[in-house]
């Protein structure tokens, strides 16, 4: 178990996604699909819908937000997002979501250097006091 | 620990409208994210919601409008979907023209200008020293801190609409003084100054000081005196593509660098960097995806084209017609202005393609199955790839153009070694 911070509380399971390249969603992700489509990064080509995706860093586009709410509506969202540091672009997409109906996800922090406990495709669920188990 | 005033928690509630409440708990929601302490008052928001990114969007701003909101501080709009102007730039299939029509109508109708620009800050719109404002969109926020020196975080889309309707923000991030000294030096005291007289270097600069950087906060030591507007809009687009930079400074040129020192706060640099030529030899070949690849098009104006940018291009030109096309984006400022001297005509003449109000980046309006596209611009050659399925060739704003006119590359290596 991992101790995480919740940002915005929720409860959710999911394989783990995890991402050291930084990534902008906007030019990054597609909004119709979750697929990364930036073609530098070392996930392009996979889908971040329906996992736990951690972001050590994120950068670029203000938009990203909307990238963000276009994923909600369309159930393409991740099922959680863990954030090294807080990012209201991206939590911002959630809470507007929640605001216009289309679900929540949990958003948790999670220090980067503690990131590395997280491998790509383990299952992990979190609990609403932002506790990270391994299924 | 977020504390609101009575009138923001009245607003919450509902007693000036449902459209004004919705962005209150929005933005109230933001700052208890964010850790704010309480709300600040904003003169002025730029928005960049207004680009369509899903039918997403378009619903939360009718929302909006149908909940009554109206913007309590002057906003101006960003770059969108559609060439307003000029309806045939864009090939839109009918969904997309129909849902970008109706979110930037929407956009309009809560009372925020039809700027049409990712440039509001060269299109009249330009904070004092000090003043907190709410932009979006990532190169004007970098320009607003950066090179005005007024006060904004980097807003996502909704929020920005969100501070415009009920004037306020989250004191928090770069609103904050102490967050606004550097904690990175560049030191460029290893480059050649004819280099760094070289627009063509700024993109370039900024797309390592991203890259390096992240988010943090760095002054930028040894460049001229006399480094230009649009070098500095260049530099802060290419360094909030690469990374998140919000804020940077230039010691002895942007507003709150009159000494190192002072951009410094008085502290200890975290970290400094000594910017050789090869680290930016390597930055700005990072930019090009191709190598010797025939190019098709030539893309300039991301940032948009500012009239000064249209007057280097002008020098550039040859009698006759490109044998590639030269497509510029740019607002409806800027061409209001080129009209008004004259110049745009002419400019049309020879050959050159106009695109207002949105870009080629964000809009489709090069050919779709996708090619090379040459540019200027360090944050086109970076989104070009991922969002259009361009290839990129970076130069100089006289490379691209003797490669429009020689329809084969030519780029000047000189200045490189």
């Amino acid at each position: 178990m991992i101790a995480a911070e919740p940002l915005i509380e929720g409860s959710a399971e999911g394989p783990v996604l995890r991402f050291t390249d930084p990534i902008s969603f906007w030019g990054g992700i597609d909004p119709a699909s979750g697929r990364v489509t930036d073609p530098q990064h070392h996930a392009h080509g996979d889908s971040i819908a329906g996992t736990v995706l951690a972001l050590a860093a994120t950068r670029g586009s203000s938009s990203s937000s909307a990238v963000m709410l276009e994923l909600m509506r369309g159930g393409n969202a991740p099922a959680a997002l863990i954030l090294a540091e807080v990012d209201a672009i991206l939590a911002l997409g959630v809470v507007v979501a929640q605001e216009m109906g289309y679900g929540s996800i949990p958003v948790l922090r999670l220090p980067a250097e503690e990131h590395g406990k997280l491998a790509t495709g383990r299952a992990v669920t979190i609990a609403a006091d932002g506790a990270i188990g391994f299924g | 620990m977020l504390t609101l005033t009575p009138e923001d928690r009245a607003a919450a509630a509902g007693e000036q409208g449902a459209a004004r409440a919705m962005a209150m708990r929005i933005v109230a929601e933001t700052g208890r994210l964010l850790g704010a302490g309480r709300l600040i008052d904003i003169a002025s928001a730029h928005i960049d919601g207004c680009l369509y990114h899903g039918d997403s969007g378009v619903a939360f701003a009718e929302r909006l409008v149908a909940g009554g909101g109206r913007v309590a501080v002057p906003a101006t709009l960003n770059a969108g979907v559609l060439d307003l102007c000029q309806p045939g730039t864009v090939k839109a299939d009918p969904h997309l023209r129909e849902m970008g029509y109706r979110l930037q109508s929407a956009y309009e109708a809560l009372g925020c200008r039809p700027s049409w620009t990712c440039a509001p800050y060269q299109a009249g719109h330009r904070p004092a020293p000090g003043q907190h404002v709410a932009w979006g969109e990532s190169n004007a926020v970098a320009f607003c801190n950066s090179v005005l020196g007024a006060r904004t975080n980097r807003y996502g889309d909704f929020l920005d609409i969100c501070c415009a309707l009920t004037g306020r923000a989250p004191e928090a991030g770069l609103h904050l003084t102490e967050n606004r000294c550097a904690t990175v030096v560049v030191d460029t005291g290893a480059l050649s100054s004819d280099l760094k007289a070289m627009d063509v270097f700024y993109p370039v600069l900024g797309a390592w000081l991203g890259a390096a950087v992240g988010d943090a906060v760095a002054v930028i030591d040894g460049l001229p005196a006399d480094t230009g507007e649009d070098q500095l809009k260049a530099l802060g687009a290419g360094a909030a593509s690469t990374g998140a930079v919000g804020l940077f400074h230039v010691a002895g040129v942007t507003p709150e660098a009159p000494t190192l020192a002072a951009a410094l706060g008085g502290r200890q640099a975290r970290e400094t960097i000594r910017l050789t030529p090869a680290k930016v030899r390597a930055a700005r070949d990072r930019l090009s995806t191709v190598a010797d690849a025939a190019v098709d098009c030539i893309a300039l104006g991301s940032p948009h084209f500012s009239i000064d940018e249209f007057a280097a291009l002008e020098r550039h030109l040859r009698p006759g017609k490109p044998k590639l096309p030269i497509h510029v984006c740019t607002g409806r400022h800027v061409i209001d202005e080129l009209e008004r001297q004259g110049r745009l005509e002419p400019l049309k003449d020879a050959g050159i393609e106009l695109i207002v109000d949105t870009c080629v980046v964000i809009a489709p309006v090069l050919p779709a199955g996708g090619g090379v596209l040459m540019t200027n611009s360090a944050k086109f050659a970076h989104y070009a790839p991922g969002n259009i399925g361009y290839g990129v060739v970076y130069g100089s704003l006289a490379d691209c153009v003797a490669t429009a006119y020689d329809g084969a590359l030519s780029r000047d290596e000189s200045l490189w070694r």
